[in-house]
């Protein structure tokens, strides 16, 4: 299970952002904010390479001593973020993966929302969804 | 720095550990051959090919070669592989045979049964042969004997085990191959002995690893086994699989740990959960901190130590690697997951004790790494070691906090306990760092010593970070860095340095739209800004905050509080006020304009009323809430017509204003979409195009500077603006959400009014939205007042009463009671007043206010009628009938012109185009009260009916005919249709022939009325006659007046027949039937039909005795060429006038076509003689040969028109160019003077039987 999840746009503003102790919130904040920084990184570093391969996923941003920032990017350039606790070590390289491409799946969903629209803050009924997604994707 | 002494490539430090190779036999020999063999073993790589599957390596080898003992050789179940003896060497230069079998076979055999014994494989027996030595003995075997031998005793089938060395120590081809075929020899065999004893070790290493789930394992254990195989790959100068071996044992340690959090506990795994007693950090300048190892070995290790040493390790053959990088990425991995760890095994750690370890590790790690890298690398690898930097910062900082250093006091008694308890942990530095100044631990020590030392430590390091941070583009990060900075001072209480930290933060959340970061470093530079005491940013970011949907209620209200206890303030200086930006205070939703189409006239009453939703969490009172308005004087008068105005407005007066851009206006780095319109600008003179262009009403949205436009923070650039027109409401209370304010505001300067601010006041504080977007603008205009006149219909109709709308617009001008309308009377228009004729009073919105009777008084020169008192800007309507007398165009030409009444210009043309009605315009000159200048009106009626008339003969009895055509739309009722004599001839009878007295007459349809008309005596030459005839719109029922009837007047002349003019024409004698081309006959005969009568008095008119005869021109004229004419076709008789006097006139007529066909004209004319003074005559002859069509045609002209009054001045026009001249001049005979009695008779020709004859006779 991920602490906190986010999808932010290109613009690098949050379109969504969720953490799941929300006493903690603002914390969560600050770490996805800062955490763009080396998505920005990544993106500008291998951003060809990325594209040709396909790849989307930017594996661990950073980590801190708490938690795990993982970082995933979409044809679009809206990322995606998640903070996973340091201490679940179920989640590996390959859980994060699929939960992004759910969570990618999920926000295509969105997407196709005629009503919605793009750039718009994505609303909390997105959440259960969301929720589901993620929940799911730890116990795989 | 303390730059650690090794240059690069890094040195090996395991100078002692070489794999080692034993040498028994020779020893002397062994030492004089040592130096060569020592210097060539390494100089060549060999492939060294692996088991399992293992990529092979070029390897360089080296080997410690030591004298063979017993005791090297490893006992059952010892590990150690350092100590291992690899390869034994039997070194021998015997060449003797005795000897050989002396000593040497002995020696050898039993070197080999040790070797056995310890079940040793891995051996090799030199023969150094050795010219010189040769030469001295006597007894020379040949070489190959002694070696054949050895091979023969010990090489049982692997007689590669045996080897020459030939003359080793000379400088020859020869030794140089043997050394070469030695060394390969040499190398070959002792990879093939690593492979056999290291796939060995590993295999029980293996098995060994197996075990872990028995009880009574030990990781310690294993530990060492694995290390023991990392130091051989080491030795070998393998360290990518010396590497492997630590990664290996880190993941197997990871894994139990992680187990262990799972409730699968390792037993042995409980000995590392021992309380933390020691944190002094990571130790990489040894290779290896063997006293850390030796905790292992003793299975006396933490947690940390057992992770320090373990990549301690992992550091040193990383550098080795030369990866420094991943030292630095590995390093902050170890210290996070060994923070990790500790916390998952629940290990007692003293508070602080892991922020100084880390602290400790981070900066050992960075200086490791800048020990073994330049500058330029350093630089250029920020981004893998930032992250340790920024988390000794972070732990420094926690230290700080923890021991009472950042508090303003300083720490207290307990803080300093705490201090000395962290620094006990610490223990002694060590000596391999106790010379370098800025060890991690003396750093540690000094910052913890003292408040100014820390603060000193801890800028240092946060301001490298942020600087490292900022130079590799992590913007984002190093503002959280500076706002932990932020953080520090305000503890430190020095908020001027704070702000600048905060402010950048802000900035940058602000600008990518994050709303909690947003709110959390508001509230912190809200704190910054009041200890500041920078009053007006306080205030700005306390109103932000209080609007916040992100913080609670009560943080909310407590800055709204802020705000208010501020506003209610006695201010030592009255007129200071501080303007804050209105969108955080309360946002303006719509505005709504009452008149909807927001434009008044002077005087009148506009309101406005403003939606604006309060953002503060209560109900705030605002002394006043005041729009700011912007007045023009509008330049294009046509703008101020209400009219214009109505137009251009919205239809409900209602003005939406977007949601004020949110706190984000990152959503887009786009910027408002440009508002674009055409502009074009018209001459006022004639309205030609003068300029045009495109005009962006937007533009301050856009072009406003970028910077301006994300520091929300920035208050200065709202500048107030006073005008002289401002809207104001006083004493609102503001209920949050939305709040509905009404403005009103009497109108007084006509002008064009635009509302620019709007400002809400709480006692200094004003809360001003600079700009109101879009445009909202109201007119107040000024207007004249008006009389407008118009028909209901779309035109009146003469003779029938019309109705007409009075329309009074005010204007400026008030109505009083007794004001009236004063119409100068026409003669031929009558006013006509209903009894109960009410006037409406109207408001400029066009609601009904009221209404009044219409008094309307009639004199005989002016109709007066009095107004209802009516307010300024309203309308009065009332409608008047009216009536125009018709009046009829007389056929003379002689209109009755009655009073101003004009005929319309173009009377004659309209009538004779036949589809228009004539027209008559009547001008009303009204006086209004409110001008001293008549206003004249003018209204055009049209005549329903066009009336024709024509004399109709038939032998000497006379009709008249009257065609009456309706040209109206409307229906109508005639009745009373009557013609009379108006010379009232007595003898002179009109009957009517007609049956019904009444008669309809529909829209566009024609009625035809005749009379005959009868005499007893003489006729009169002329008739004047009068058409009348009553009419009345047929759909309509009672008429209120009583209508004048349509007359219609003309004048018949010369009515009455005097020649009767027959023709005939006969077949040639002998046949029955005219045929074409054959001549025929045609008789005429003119009889006169009546004695001397007036009308014959005239020029030719011949008297001779009593005896009058008068002089015609007959002529005939065949205009449809049916008949050609043969000889003459016209002549003059002289007729008597006598009444039955006949003239005959035979002509020979040729028909040329078949059929029936009707006769040739015959014309009369009046032959007046030449010697009449004031006129010309024709030559007859000449005339007749002309056969001026002209003429003929004014003669149909006249027969068709039943007038002839004119027709003496039309010939001679006709003829004026003969003027002159005395020639004889003819005249026409009037219709009714002439009867053709075989008139439409026609003659039956059949055709000719040759035809070609006929075609002769055409041309």
């Amino acid at each position: 299970m991920a602490v906190c999840v986010a999808v932010i746009a290109k613009e690098n503003y949050p379109l969504y952002i969720r953490s799941i102790p929300t006493e903690n919130e603002l914390k969560f904040h600050y770490m996805v904010h800062t955490s763009l920084d080396v998505v920005d990184e990544k993106i500008s570093a291998m951003g060809k390479a990325l594209v040709d391969q396909r790849e989307l996923y930017l594996g661990l941003l950073y980590p801190t001593e708490d938690y795990k920032v993982y970082g995933y990017v979409t044809n679009s350039k809206v990322k995606f973020v998640m903070v996973v606790d340091s201490s679940n070590t179920a989640l590996r390289d390959n859980e994060i993966r699929s939960m992004f491409r759910k969570l990618h799946n999920s926000y295509t969903d969105v997407m196709c929302n005629p009503f919605y629209n793009p750039g718009d803050r994505i609303q909390s009924r997105w959440t259960k969804r969301m929720l589901r997604v993620l929940a799911s994707s730890g116990h795989s | 720095m303390d730059a650690p002494e090794e240059p690069l490539p890094p040195v090996i430090y395991t100078m002692e550990n070489k794999p080692i190779v034993t040498c028994a036999g020779d020893q002397n020999l062994f030492t004089s051959i040592y130096p060569t063999l020592s210097q060539q073993l390494p100089r060549e790589p060999m492939e060294w090919r692996r088991s399992y599957g293992r990529a092979p390596k070029m390897i360089h080898l080296e080997s410690n070669f030591v004298q063979f003992k017993e005791e090297l050789l490893p006992k059952e179940g010892n590990k150690a592989l350092l100590t291992f003896p690899f390869l034994h060497i039997y070194w021998t230069e015997c060449c003797d045979t005795e000897v050989y079998k002396a000593t040497v076979k002995d020696d050898l055999t039993k070197w080999q049964n040790v070797l056995k014994a310890y079940s040793s494989v891995d051996w090799l027996i030199v023969v150094v042969e050795n010219d010189a030595k040769k030469k001295n003995k006597t007894n020379i075997l040949p070489r190959a004997s002694i070696v054949d031998k050895i091979r023969n005793d010990f090489c049982n089938k692997q007689s590669d085990r045996c080897v020459v060395l030939s003359d080793p120590l000379k400088d020859s081809s020869r030794t140089q191959e043997s050394w070469n075929a030695f060394l390969t020899k040499l190398r070959t065999l002792l990879l093939m002995s690593f492979t056999k004893n290291l796939g060995k070790f590993e295999d029980d290493m293996r098995t060994l690893r197996e075990k872990r789930t028995e009880p009574g394992w030990s990781f310690c254990e294993y530990f060492m086994v694995q290390e023991e195989l990392a130091f051989v790959f080491e030795m070998l100068q393998q360290f990518e699989d010396a590497l492997v071996q630590y990664d290996e044992l880190d993941a197997l340690f990871s894994q139990y740990v992680v187990n262990f959090g799972a409730g699968d506990g390792a037993n042995w795994l409980t000995f590392f959960c021992q309380p933390v007693k020691s944190w002094n950090g990571l130790i990489l300048r040894k290779p290896i901190d063997m006293e850390k190892r030796e905790l292992i070995q003793r299975q006396e290790a933490t947690l940390l130590d057992l992770r320090s040493y373990l990549f301690s390790r992992q550091c040193t053959l990383l550098l080795f690697l030369q990866r420094p990088w991943e030292v630095a990425q590995r390093a902050l991995e170890l210290l996070h997951s060994c923070v990790q760890e500790l916390k998952l095994l629940e290990v007692s750690v003293p508070p602080g004790a892991l922020d100084c370890w880390v602290f400790l590790s981070c900066l050992e790690v960075l200086q490791r790494i800048e020990g073994c890298c330049d500058r330029a690398q350093i630089d250029s690898n920020i981004a893998h070691t930032v992250g340790l930097w920024s988390y000794a910062t972070e732990k420094l900082k926690s230290l700080g906090y923890l021991c009472g250093l950042v508090s303003e006091k300083g720490p207290n008694s307990e803080d300093l306990n705490r201090t000395v308890d962290l620094l006990a942990g610490l223990g002694a530095e060590r000596p391999e760092t106790a010379n370098t100044a800025q060890s991690p631990y003396k750093k540690l020590k000094e910052a913890l010593s003292s408040v100014e030392a820390f603060e000193k430590h801890y800028l240092d390091l946060s301001h490298a970070t942020i600087e490292m941070f900022t130079s590799i583009g992590r913007i984002r990060s190093a503002k959280l860095v500076g706002k932990d900075l932020a953080e520090f001072y305000m503890r430190k209480k020095s908020p001027q340095k704070a702000e600048m930290y905060l402010q950048g933060a802000l900035k940058n959340y602000l600008a990518e739209g994050w709303a909690l970061p947003i709110t959390h470093t508001r509230k912190q530079l809200a704190e910054c800004q009041k200890r500041l005491g920078q009053i007006e940013n306080y205030l700005q970011t306390s109103s932000l905050l209080a609007s916040d949907q992100h913080l609670t209620t009560d943080e909310r209200e407590y800055f709204c509080r802020e705000i208010l206890s501020f506003a209610s303030q006695q201010t030592d200086s009255p007129g200071h006020r501080v303007a804050l930006p209105m969108h955080s205070f309360a946002q303006l939703r719509d505005l709504r304009f009452t008149p909807a189409n927001a434009v008044v006239h002077v005087g009148g009453v506009l309101s406005v009323e403003i939606t604006v939703c309060s953002q503060m969490p209560v109900p705030i009172h605002v002394e006043q809430i005041a729009i700011h308005v912007h007045f023009s004087i509008e330049k294009n008068s046509y703008r101020k017509t209400a009219e214009w105005l109505t137009k251009h407005k919205t239809a409900n007066g209602v003005v939406n204003f977007p949601a004020e851009a949110s706190p984000f206006p990152t959503s887009q780095s786009s910027l408002p979409a440009l508002e674009l319109y055409e502009m074009f600008e018209r001459s006022p003179s004639d309205n030609s195009l003068n300029t045009t262009g495109i005009i962006c009403k937007n533009v301050h949205m856009l072009l406003r500077r970028q910077e301006s436009s994300t520091s929300l923070e920035a208050s200065s650039g709202l500048a107030l603006e006073d005008g002289a027109h401002v809207l104001r409401c006083a004493g609102v209370t503001l209920q949050p959400g939305p709040n509905t304010i009404v403005f009103r505001t009497q109108a007084r300067e006509p002008g064009t009014y635009t509302l620019r601010q709007l400002c809400a006041s709480l006692g200094p504080v004003w809360f001003v939205l600079p700009h109101i977007y879009p445009l909202v603008q109201y007119d107040v205009y000024s207007q004249e007042p008006q009389l407008l006149v118009e028909p209901l219909a779309d035109s009146l109709l003469a003779g029938i009463p019309q109705k007409v709308k009075f329309t009074v617009t005010t204007g400026h001008y008030t109505v009083k009671n007794g004001d009236s309308l004063q119409l100068s009377n026409v003669d031929a228009m009558l006013i006509l007043c209903p009894e109960e004729n009410r006037a409406v009073i109207y408001s400029n919105t066009r609601e009904k206010v009221s209404d009044a009777l219409l008094r309307v008084q009639s004199s005989d020169k002016v109709t007066s009628i009095s107004l209802p008192a009516a307010p300024t800007y309203h309308l009065i309507e009332f409608e008047l009938e009216v009536l125009s007398l018709p009046s009829a165009p007389a056929a003379g030409g002689e209109s009755t012109l009655l009073g101003v009444t004009e005929p319309h210009g173009k009377h004659k043309d309209t009538q004779k185009t036949g589809h228009c009605m004539a027209t008559t315009d009547h001008k009303v000159s009204i006086d209004c009260p409110w001008s001293i200048y008549s206003t004249v009106i003018a209204l055009t009626f049209s005549v329903p009916f066009r009336t024709t008339h024509s004399l109709l003969s038939s032998g000497t009895r006379k009709y008249v005919q009257v065609c009456v055509q309706n040209l109206s739309e409307l229906d109508f009722q005639l009745s009373d249709s009557r013609l009379v004599d108006t010379h009232d001839s007595t003898d002179l009878r009109l009957i009517p022939l007609n049956t019904e007295s009444e008669q309809c007459i529909h829209s566009r349809q024609a009625v035809f009325f005749v009379w005959e008309l009868k005499w007893t005596q003489e006729p009169p030459p002329s008739l004047h006659c009068r058409f009348s005839t009553g009419f009345s719109p047929a759909s309509e029922e009672q008429l209120s007046v009583s209508l004048k009837p349509y007359t219609y007047e003309f004048q018949v002349e010369n009515f009455f027949t005097l020649y009767n003019v027959r023709a005939e024409i006969s077949p040639p004698p002998g046949t029955e039937h005219c045929r074409t081309g054959s001549l025929c006959s045609l008789d005429v005969s003119i009889t006169r039909l009546s004695d001397l009568l007036e009308v014959d008095k005239d020029e030719a008119l011949m008297e001779s005795d009593e005896y009058f005869s008068t002089k015609l021109m007959y002529e005939v004229v065949d205009n449809s060429s049916n008949w050609a004419v043969c000889g003459k076709s016209s002549g003059v008789i002289s007729m008597p006038v006598t009444a039955q006097a006949t003239h005959r006139v035979h002509m020979e007529v040729m028909p040329l076509f078949a059929g029936y066909l009707p006769l040739p004209d015959v014309r009369l004319f009046k032959y007046l003689p030449h010697h009449s003074a004031q006129s010309s005559q024709l030559d007859a002859d000449s005339w007749i040969e002309n056969d001026s069509l002209s003429v003929d045609k004014h003669v149909d002209d006249q027969l068709d028109s039943g007038s002839v009054k004119s027709r003496g001045s039309v010939h001679s026009a006709a003829s004026s160019e003969h003027k002159g001249l005395p020639m004889p001049r003819l005249r026409a005979l009037p219709p009714g003077q002439a009867f053709n009695s075989s008139a439409g008779t026609q003659v039956l020709v059949i055709p000719s039987k040759d035809d070609h004859v006929l075609e002769v006779s055409v041309t």
